[in-house]
């Protein structure tokens, strides 16, 4: 008995019942399908906050209070009050790898205006603020320095807040009210879209940051500190000229750990393509499920068919089929319908994948990793599900078999 | 003469365990098939019959007693060595065919070869040859299910027939068929036995399939009642 006659009674088997053998495979199409779909829009997902983080400029640095902890990760910035205005001030002027520095505090407000009423982040920022994030005004002028450094009380919209509290009409040079404060609008930033993420760019207001910190927050500490180096080349330069100043001016010793840390955009734009691995598996685990279950499904029909075929068992006995002719026949079913099914699966998932991203407008990547990796574990689900019907259709006894109707 | 003899069966019991009770379906029968011969089982159901051509045809084997086929002892072989003795030296002829569905009669004629050592190359030629004996040449193609009961019969024959068995063992051939057909089914084994010199054992309850048999065994009570030598 060799692999082309067993392989030739499987086909021949297989066969005689396309349509249960399709229907069989179709749990493992799916499931191979998915895996590699959900994969695809995770890898997708990856590559365009890569992407976008590429885009927002690589000459950004951020420096925040607290040490730089496990992993590149920042923990608990918010309670940290040991980040000053002087600070920013000394980086603008110490440091000439450095062009702008933008002082940052941030917190969320009721913001009113007649009888409009809108809820919002508010950002305390510095006058070269639009500089540093490319961001741009479309209509209006943004707070200049002189009105950041005595804590005027005027304000920039974005383009969301803007209409929901306008309506259509001209908001500049109107009053609106943050928190019960008058702060006139000076202009409206340009709409940034969409970010993809969690929350949209354009639902903020920026204030600068005194007045920020004096009416908003009651603080006399910034929370993080916006630096723009002069050229991408040198942010390695302003890192290192950034905490050589801080570590003075902050007095702490050689060798302790320094109570802030800054970070590059390539730091950043890692663990958020961090977030999105863990969204890549999170979708392919769920996928791989339907890949248990198509599985599951293999067994389940394989079983029911055992017993449909205990006749046609019988006559492979009588005419001489060993209880290993039996057990590989039958296996070799299981593991053609798992491997047909990988291969169909993987069409149908990169085929789906390309209708996502035409139709839903999302990118995706289909790795070849994922494809291997699919289509070796539809193989194993296939000998793992199908070896136990196989087994039980080798034990039968070749007389009952024959006699059952 | 004593290669001549292709069946030995030397007091051969067979006992079943039904629940607490034991039933015993053959209580020590005794007989020798000679090479050639066509031989005819007959008796009651209930008699053991059915038993004795299970042992024969190695699909079960004896509580005690010897069985020797062609001078090999058959009644100490394991699961796999009966396989291998089915598929070389035996072949069977069912009362309801026992044809694998919508499956050709050549593919159905092929299907101990598959099980055997013989090449793959040479199992259709060998299957085609198989069923030109029992005359259904051109009909190679059809599925069983167009097939007619004794066209399913002639496959079933030549599947029997394809590995050169040294006994070909028909448990009521004839019995889902109507007279004329079951005739032409009892005369292709006639010819087969006097032309091929195949060894036939018929197990039957129907007196004139018996009649065709040289040599007729009934067996009543798990016991050999008597041997009636039909006239030579």
């Amino acid at each position: 008995m060799n692999i082309v006659k067993t392989s030739k009674i499987a086909l021949r088997a297989l066969n005689r019942n396309k349509m249960r053998s399709f229907l069989t495979a179709l749990g493992i199409i799916i499931g191979v399908g998915a895996v590699i779909a959900m994969v695809s829009i995770g890898q997708g997902a990856r590559l365009e906050v890569e992407e976008r983080f590429e885009s927002m400029g690589t000459n950004l640095l951020f420096v925040r209070p607290g040490s730089r902890s496990y992993m590149g990760r920042q923990g608990g910035g918010g309670s940290y009050t040991n980040l000053k205005e002087a600070d920013a001030t000394a980086i603008l002027e110490n440091c000439d790898a450095v062009k702008y520095v933008s002082p940052n505090v941030n917190g969320r407000a009721q913001v009113v205006y007649q009888n409009n009423n809108w809820n919002t982040s508010i950002y305390g920022v510095g006058a070269s603020y639009p500089e540093i994030r490319n961001w741009a005004v479309e209509n209006g002028v943004f707070f200049n320095e002189s009105q950041a450094r005595t804590a005027q009380k005027v304000a920039v919209l974005g383009s969301e807040v803007a209409n929901n509290l306008f309506e259509g009409a001209d908001p500049i040079g109107q009053v609106i009210r943050i928190n019960r404060n008058p702060y006139r609008v000076l202009g409206v930033l340009e709409s940034k879209g969409e970010s993809g993420g969690f929350f949209n760019r354009d639902d903020m207001i920026a204030i600068p940051y005194t007045t920020a910190q004096k009416r908003l927050l009651g603080i006399d500490h910034i929370q993080s500190i916006d630096v723009s180096a002069v050229s991408a080349t040198r942010t390695g330069e302003a890192m290192a000229q950034i905490e050589d100043l801080l570590r003075i001016r902050h007095k702490i010793a050689p060798g302790a750990e320094d109570d802030f840390n800054v970070r590059d955009m390539s730091d950043i734009a890692e663990s958020a393509s961090e977030a999105t691995q863990i969204l890549t598996i999170l979708l392919g685990g769920i996928a791989s499920i339907s890949l248990l279950v198509g599985g599951i499904g293999i067994m389940n029909i394989m079983l029911v068919s055992v017993t449909e075929r205990i006749r046609e068992i019988g006559i492979r006995m009588s005419v001489g089929a060993k209880e290993r002719d039996i057990l590989l026949q039958f296996l070799t079913e299981a593991i053609v319908l798992s491997v047909l099914g990988g291969i169909l699966g993987i069409v149908l998932g990169v085929g789906s994948s390309r209708l996502i991203s035409h139709f839903a407008n999302m990118k995706t990547l289909v790795s070849i990793g994922a494809i291997v990796l699919a289509f070796l574990f539809s193989g194993s689900v296939g000998i793992f599900f199908g070896f136990y019907p196989a087994r039980k259709a080798s034990k039968l006894d070749p007389i009952e078999a024959l006699r059952y109707e | 003469m004593e290669n001549n003899v292709l069946i030995q069966i030397e007091d051969i019991t067979r006992t079943y365990k039904v629940g607490e009770t034991q039933v015993q379906a053959l209580k020590g029968v005794s007989h020798d098939i000679r090479r050639g011969d066509l031989m005819a089982i007959m008796g009651p159901s209930g008699s053991g019959k059915s038993t004795l051509m299970n042992i024969i045809g190695c699909l079960d084997k004896p509580s005690s007693g010897r069985y020797l086929l062609e001078g090999q002892e058959v009644s100490e072989m394991n699961k796999n060595q009966l396989a291998q003795i089915r598929n070389k030296k035996i072949g069977f002829v069912f009362q309801n065919f026992n044809l694998l569905a919508r499956t050709t009669a050549l593919e159905n004629t092929e299907l101990p070869l598959l099980y055997s050592d013989v090449p793959t190359k040479k199992t259709k030629g060998l299957a085609l040859k198989a069923l030109a004996l029992v005359g259904l040449e051109g009909r190679e193609l059809h599925k069983t299910n167009q097939l007619s009961g004794g066209e399913m019969q002639r496959v079933a024959i030549a599947r029997a027939l394809v590995n050169s068995p040294s006994l070909i063992l028909a448990d009521e051939p004839t019995g889902n068929l109507d007279t004329k057909t079951g005739n032409e089914i009892m005369e292709i084994f006639t010819k087969l036995n006097k032309e091929n010199n195949i060894t036939i054992v018929l197990v039957t309850h129907d007196p004139e399939v018996a009649e065709i048999a040289r040599k007729t065994i009934f067996l009543r009570d798990g016991l050999v009642e008597k041997v009636e030598v039909n006239g030579v």
